[in-house]
């Protein structure tokens, strides 16, 4: 409740929030706005902004309805953000917990793992993945989760090295609760506000991975996602630079109202941090 | 001559605090070689008073009207850059938590020795000499390795005398200590009121000492100033207050203050129920660049506590006393010896070890979890072992009550508690599995004495009620005589001494008995 009160009066998460329920209005309601295939045939290609008042945003090189394509989109950048970050935090939380929790041997081998994946870029690691297993929008997602969640693990784990060796977990110890409920009822629900605060920026990567592969034509081109405009603007880039720039807009106001979000969520869950600003 | 002087300071708290003010219309004054002690439990405003006075309230907190004068300098009109100037050099304050005040990444010795590099310019040779004599004079059990340890590899109330020399480095006009001794030993605490008081005199440094112990009042203490919920309501010269209170508050909080009268001796089973044979443990420090040598924390300790009975387990920090009470509860392996419950050996297995042995733990606000409700932390053992959820819930209201509690209070969460509240349900969470043994680790040195005698009169009463045999772990004589049967006392790991508490308080055969009783604070004052 106080948590919630002080989210409230924060206006960044304000305006955070609005951009994000926008995005997810325009997502949801993609059908009812452009009930048509955003991917078929629509009209003259390279049709700039406001030339042909059928197509507000223009037409990208092959002649499909840009605004169609972007509300699409959203609805699917939205859901990479969401199934990605919830893979990665789940990944990550599991593996940072154990880790945390028990340490020594356990940490010892969890953390060089985590290394192996952190030492390697995460967009390589992603390109090799898609090479791997195909380019499918499934595919795609999971492969972003995979690759994101080496720092929610190292968060998750310093928080539980830190809560461990708390009385009250001590105490729950003595009482001679498990392992299990130690670590699912002590400690990770003392662990989790960082982490979740940490899964905007996740999220935020997520979405930017995605558009990222689809600039260089790696992602799934069967779905309308923005990054796959932007990919598709690349080749008209000098001369019908809206194709590219209208998406790109797209993906950076949804990141900002994530991070804002995040921020948001930062001061809420971690008031004596906020109070310093 | 008047140092610090305070008058007429109220302080507003923010909106929507339980009052409107920390402190109001406060007047205070300390000369030069004198000692106020400015008493009070916690809530009185007494460590707000204090951090006012060295520019250094919390955000949120405001001086609505009042004067605060240093040498007859005007303190409120002071910038910033002059209060920096100020901080340290001419007032000095000693915290109440020496672990959050000091510099976790840099060596003891380095921390010190910037008092003089920092105010006086001194060369860091200079300055390595200063800080190991400083370290000498609080009487740190190793100063030259203390010197270049760090601070979580010094116990609390290492931490602290490290605390109090760099405060008295410069020698301040005005030393401000809140609470500085509250979370030393007894001797410790002695040697430091001795070292306040020797430098107070040779410099006439005035102190204005904050404390809720009024042993140390009788101590330290020429002037005397009892606040509560904000304002002074007592004040006058230390003889005058202690023998003579005034005002009603200040009786009943004397009127707590334990005696050092151990009970009258009661008929004790020959039955033992907690047998502790020969037990060791070694803590080593691990890593590649060990400073420090492996610490033995329990050397062969043996000790017996009888059925029904409470052992008190005395010593100083240090001692392996809290080491002893988490073998016993199973939190920490040992190397050897052996801990024996009702004649058999303390099992391995947590689940089996919960129903014999149970621990209430020191500090009320670590000891519950921030985001579970209360009820469901004490029902969640004997869930565990097997009892219906909902039985668990109904004898977690009944624990509620015994305990003192209101029995529907199960579905609050322990931020709405208050500290003995919070200690309360600590101890119906331990009885909640029926314990043969219940091991409690200073269960009451973090709460006010009022409540501290509170909640001792609980477990004396739970005692009755029920029989349990308590491994009672305190570092304060005054409390183990309320309470126990038998005490051991303990240091560096050995048991010096053990018996009846009252031959042990009458006639104690060790030096070190002898020493820890005579340095209890204020013992003339309330011999009881």
């Amino acid at each position: 409740m106080r948590a919630l009160k002080a989210y409230l009066r924060s206006p960044a998460a304000l305006i955070g929030s609005v951009i994000l329920l926008a995005v997810l209005v325009m997502g949801l309601g993609a059908a009812w706005f452009y009930p048509n295939d955003p991917l078929g045939l629509a009209g003259r290609p390279l049709q700039w902004p406001g030339q042909n008042p059928r197509f507000p945003l223009g037409t990208d090189p092959s002649g499909r309805d840009i605004a169609a394509q972007i509300v699409h989109g959203a609805r699917i950048s939205l859901l990479i953000g969401f199934v990605a970050t919830s893979i990665a935090v789940v990944i990550g939380i599991a593996i940072g917990s154990l880790s945390g929790f028990y340490g020594g041997v356990v940490d010892t081998v969890l953390m060089r793992v985590t290394e192996a994946f952190q030492t390697l870029p995460n967009f390589l690691l992603l390109l090799v993945l898609v090479a791997v297993f195909g380019s499918t929008i499934h595919t795609v997602t999971i492969a972003i989760g995979i690759v994101s969640w080496p720092p929610v693990a190292r968060l998750t784990r310093a928080e539980f090295m830190t809560l461990r060796t708390r009385d009250f977990v001590q105490a729950s110890r003595v009482q001679g609760l498990g392992d299990a409920h130690l670590i699912l009822r002590e400690v990770l629900p003392n662990a989790l506000p960082p982490v979740i605060v940490y899964a905007s920026v996740v999220m935020a990567v997520a979405i930017l991975l995605e558009s990222a592969l689809a600039f260089l034509q790696l992602s799934d081109p069967n779905v309308p996602s923005w990054g796959n405009l932007i990919g598709l603007g690349r080749n008209v880039l000098r001369s019908e630079w809206y194709v590219s720039a209208i998406p790109g807009l797209a993906i950076l106001l949804t990141i900002l109202g994530v991070s804002l979000v995040g921020q948001g969520l930062n001061d809420a869950l971690n008031p004596r941090l906020a109070s310093g600003r | 001559m008047t140092r610090l002087a305070v008058e007429g300071l109220t302080i507003r708290l923010p909106k929507g605090a339980d009052r409107p003010h920390a402190i109001e219309d406060v007047t205070l004054s300390v000369a030069a070689g004198e000692i106020l002690c400015v008493v009070g439990e916690s809530g009185s405003g007494k460590s707000v008073t204090a951090s006012a006075a060295m520019g250094l309230l919390a955000p949120g907190l405001a001086i609505a009207q009042g004067s605060m004068t240093l040498s007859g300098e005007d303190l409120r009109a002071k910038s910033p850059e002059a209060w920096r100037a100020i901080r340290g050099r001419r007032i000095a304050m000693v915290f109440q938590e020496p672990m959050t005040a000091l510099n976790p990444l840099m060596t003891v010795g380095r921390q010190i020795g910037e008092m003089w590099r920092v105010h006086m310019g001194l060369d860091a040779r200079e300055a390595e000499r200063r800080a190991l004599a400083a370290l000498r004079g609080v009487n740190l059990p190793d100063p030259e390795g203390a010197l270049r340890a760090f601070p979580h590899e010094l116990s609390g109330g290492q931490r602290q005398r490290v605390m109090i020399a760099m405060a008295l480095a410069l020698e301040p006009e005005v030393l401000i200590c809140d609470e500085p001794t509250t979370a030393l030993d007894v001797t410790t605490q002695a040697q430091v009121l001795a070292l306040i008081k020797e430098l107070q005199r040779r410099h006439g440094t005035a102190v204005m000492f904050i404390t809720h112990d009024f042993g140390v009042v009788a101590e330290i203490a020429d002037r005397v100033a009892v606040m509560r919920l904000g304002r002074v309501v007592e004040e006058g010269t230390a003889r005058e207050v202690l023998t003579a209170p005034q005002h009603e508050y200040t009786r009943a909080l004397l009127r707590a203050v334990p005696a050092l009268a151990p009970p009258v001796p009661r008929a004790l089973s020959p039955d033992p129920v907690l047998e502790i044979r020969g037990l060791t443990k070694t803590y080593v420090s691990r890593g590649l660049f060990r400073r420090r040598k492996p610490v033995r924390a329990l050397d062969a300790v043996s000790v017996t506590l009888r059925r029904g009975a409470t052992l008190a387990v005395v010593g100083e920090s240090g001692s392996g006393k809290s080491t002893l009470a988490r073998c016993v509860v199973g939190l920490l392996g040992s190397e050897g010896g052996e801990i024996r419950i009702d004649g058999a050996p303390l099992p391995t297995r947590r689940r089996d070890a919960a129903r014999l042995v149970q621990m209430v733990f020191q500090d009320p606000y670590a000891s519950l979890n921030p985001r579970r409700r209360a009820g469901a932390q004490v029902a969640q053992g004997p869930i565990a072992a097997g009892t219906p959820r909902a039985q668990a819930l109904r004898d977690a209201r009944a624990l509620f009550a015994m305990v003192g509690l209101d029995p529907e209070a199960v579905n609050r969460y322990p931020h709405e508690f208050s500290g003995g509240q919070r200690q309360r349900i600590g101890i119906a969470r331990a009885l909640a599995m029926k314990p043969t043994v219940l091991v409690a680790d200073e269960p009451v040195s973090a709460l006010d004495v009022s409540v501290q005698a509170q909640v001792l009169a609980l477990l004396r009463e739970l005692q009755d009620r029920l029989g349990l045999s308590i491994l009672f772990i305190t570092h304060d004589l005054r409390v183990a005589a309320q309470l126990s049967d038998e005490v051991a006392v303990m240091r560096n790991g050995v048991v010096e001494e053990a018996g009846p508490i009252g031959e042990v308080f009458a006639a104690p055969r060790s030096d070190y008995t002898r020493s820890l009783i005579a340095a209890i604070p204020g013992r003339a004052m309330f011999a009881g």
